[in-house]
């Protein structure tokens, strides 16, 4: 790969490709309306073929970008009023029309373009380089025209923000603000038409919907707040446009469009897995931690009822050891957990652990009374209503007690400041 | 033309074309009825690294392995739509962008990598269609019809069209009165006991089975066009479901036929050099019919009601 200023110039006309389409994609994803790109992207094709025969006819080199560009965002337009059109008679439903609008329009460009290529001059070179994208092939002419493109989106959006926030989050709203939310909603179309047209010669068409969709996907996964979102779909479509153009100048064949949505893919995947709040990995670690939490209660639980069984009390004169086999009895769990979790909780110094008994240590003793409270306290709570008898009221105890604050509890206890009897038998399981 | 060449080069290409957007045409309208088009959309892009996969661990461009592949990735795909839609609570039209694409995207980069490109399996294939290679050539005249011989060499791609079409064909007639309920009452359907996931899921299967069948005679993309365009004309202009669904199969294999002959032997015969992709006519076509019911369907039924339940 060789740094030189045309490969510079198109790698910057792509990251600045990338941030704008990031930007409005993530308006577009807010307003539902992210596949009208890939209608749009689709049907670009006839326009893109029809703009560079009419060009050749007038004697013009007919891979000058500006005319190829007009011929797509002409056809582009004409793709979204067919979808509004389709959807208007209200038995297609919108996605339907979108993917009617693509594939017809696609067509008919593919048969464009077969007829283009029988002619004798060179009307179709390069024309097939728009469908899956080329940034490689791009001269930096070429990319000054698409970040011009871009950065006007870019600045119609930043113009509009009010006005697009307002139509995203709160229709009703805007309306009654006197905000015409179907005006915002076709400035709204008409900034994804000028993103997708502009980066149809570096993403190519198929895929240009990606480059839309992945940044502000990527975004929606990390933040909650709208500038954050902006900012970060914009930087995540910056950094997909000059990875693909990068990937294109080291390997000229690799269809550009992939390297850009691969790029996006891997964003999005890390997001989804790795996002602080809405990710995959910490969703399951914050599921874990509340199986353990309650596991670890449970357990507690039943130390401290093992002794109050016995007559006796932590503290008390007949302070004893329970064996872990007790323990694992009452709660119904197998011996190897419940050895697990006394080793954990022997780690934390709730117990002491001394040849398969365990020991609740004062700590302990403390966590095990609220423990017992909260649970009592929701079990009396239930007894008291008829909401169960004392065997449902256990079970159902079991599965609610573990939100509850002290403070709850003693308000639902009925002697509020000692600790009242169990209702039901201690021990094994009924 | 003579018999012969018409046998060789023509007669494979129109059933060909006949039997892809048949099955299409036929599947569509459960997609459509459902309002789930753009799961066709997303499944005949997605089954593109399943198809180069197929290939690529075989290293022939056979039937089965790639037919295997691209269900195999079909299925990831469908899953991996609801799992994006749950985890990133994103709606289920952007959730199918983001999946799609980025399988399509990673089936051109196998291709690119796995070298299948330069073999066999081509992109022109994957973004034009090849309707034009399907050619017979062991036809001699009309008696090669009758001759055991020749019929074996009929070409690879129209096998493989037929099983599916023929599956296809028998699992809808099979399934004709679930399908029916899972289309207009999917919570009635599951309160009769029907197990509708799994209906789904044949559903979703059976229209990835005909993108990849016809993947090689319309290309990819086309696929889309077969899938929802012959469908969405019948929904504007009927509301009966026998009419949808069969009406839906033969406008589609109807298409498919008009379309290839509009493409060359038409304008041939006329005496007109005029010769078009095949497959982007037939596209042409389905969108030319659909823009046509709509501007042609009977007003006052459309002003009765806004949505009228099928009966």
């Amino acid at each position: 790969m060789t740094l030189g200023y045309n490969t510079l110039v198109v790698l910057a006309g792509c990251a600045l490709l990338g941030l704008a389409a990031g930007t409005v994609g993530a308006f577009a994803l807010l307003r539902g309306r992210a596949l009208v790109a890939d209608a749009v992207g689709h049907a670009a094709l006839p326009g893109v073929v029809l703009a560079a025969l009419i060009v050749a006819t007038l004697g013009h080199d007919p891979r000058d970008l500006p005319p190829l560009l007009a011929g797509a965002a002409i056809a582009g337009i004409a793709g979204v009023l067919s979808v509004q059109a389709l959807a208007r008679t209200r038995r297609i439903r919108e996605d339907a029309a979108i993917a009617i609008v693509l594939s017809a329009f696609y067509a008919a460009g593919v048969a464009l373009l077969s007829y283009v290529q029988t002619l004798p001059d060179a009307a179709q070179a390069g024309l097939t380089k728009f469908i899956l994208g080329q940034a490689a092939a791009m001269r930096a002419e070429d990319a000054f025209w698409a970040a011009a493109v871009a950065m006007l989106a870019l600045l119609l959006c930043l113009l509009l923000f009010q006005r697009l926030r307002a139509a995203c989050f709160d229709p009703d709203f805007a309306r009654v603000l006197g905000l015409r939310t179907a005006r915002t909603d076709l400035a709204l179309l008409g900034l994804i038409v000028t993103v997708t047209v502009a980066g149809l010669q570096a993403v190519g068409l198929v895929l240009i919907v990606a480059l839309l969709v992945l940044p502000a996907a990527t975004a929606r996964l990390l933040t909650f707040r709208l500038p954050r979102l902006l900012l970060l779909s914009a930087m995540v479509g910056a950094v997909c446009g000059a990875a693909g153009a990068a990937a294109s100048a080291i390997d000229p064949d690799l269809p550009t469009g992939a390297a850009v949505v691969l790029v996006g893919a891997a964003c999005f995947t890390l997001a989804l897995l790795f996002s602080p709040d809405r990710g995959l990995v910490a969703e399951a670690l914050r599921s874990a931690n509340r199986r353990l939490a309650m596991a670890q209660d449970h357990f507690l639980r039943a130390a401290w009822e093992a002794q109050e069984a016995a007559g006796a009390g932590p503290g008390t004169a007949g302070d004893r050891w329970t064996p872990i086999a007790a323990i694992a009895a009452a709660r119904g769990w197998g011996e190897g957990r419940a050895w697990r979790l006394a080793r954990w909780l022997a780690l934390r110094d709730l117990v002491a652990l001394s040849e398969r008994q365990v020991h609740l240590t004062p700590r302990g003793a403390a966590a095990a009374r609220r423990a017992v409270r909260a649970h009592r306290a929701v079990e009396h709570h239930l007894l008291a209503l008829g909401a169960a008898d004392t065997a449902g009221a256990d079970r159902l105890a079991d599965l609610v007690e573990h939100g509850l604050t002290p403070e709850v509890a003693t308000r639902l206890l009925p002697e509020p400041s000692a600790l009242p009897a169990s209702p039901h038998a201690l021990g094994g399981r009924p | 033309m003579s018999a012969p060449d018409f046998l060789r080069l023509d007669l494979p290409a129109l059933v060909a074309a006949m039997l892809a957007c048949g099955t299409c045409g036929l599947l569509g309208s459960f997609l459509l009825l459902r309002r789930d088009s753009l799961l066709g959309d997303a499944l005949s892009h997605a089954v593109l690294p399943g198809i180069i996969a197929g290939f690529a661990l075989t290293g022939a461009r056979s039937g089965l392995p790639m037919l295997a592949g691209a269900l195999a990735a079909a299925l990831a795909a469908t899953v991996l739509i609801t799992v994006v839609r749950r985890a990133a609570r994103i709606e289920s039209g952007a959730a199918t962008g983001a999946v799609f694409t980025t399988f399509f995207a990673g089936g051109l980069v196998l291709m690119e990598v796995s070298g299948a490109r330069s073999v066999d399996l081509d992109l022109d294939c994957v973004l034009f269609g090849q309707l034009e290679t399907v050619v017979w050539l062991e036809a001699q005249g009309w008696s090669s019809l009758l001759d055991p011989a020749a019929l074996a060499h009929l070409p690879r791609q129209l096998h493989l069209l037929a099983g599916v079409a023929a599956a296809v064909v028998l699992i809808v007639a099979l399934l004709w009165r679930p399908l029916h309920l899972l289309c207009f009452d999917p919570d009635y359907a599951a309160a009769l006991g029907l197990p509708a996931r799994r209906l789904e899921m044949a559903l979703n299967l059976m229209v990835a089975a005909a993108a990849v069948a016809a993947f090689e005679a319309v290309g990819s993309i086309l696929v889309v066009a077969m899938l929802v365009c012959p469908a969405a004309a019948l929904r504007l202009l009927t509301d009966d479901y026998r009419v949808q669904v069969l009406g839906g199969a033969a406008l589609g294999a109807g298409l498919g036929v008009a379309g290839y002959a509009l493409a060359g032997p038409l304008p041939a015969a006329a005496g007109l050099t005029l010769s078009l992709n095949a497959a982007g006519a037939i596209g042409t076509l389905g969108g030319i019919v659909v823009a046509a019911a709509a501007l042609l369907r009977p007003r006052a039924a459309a002003g009765r009601r806004e949505e009228p339940a099928i009966a």
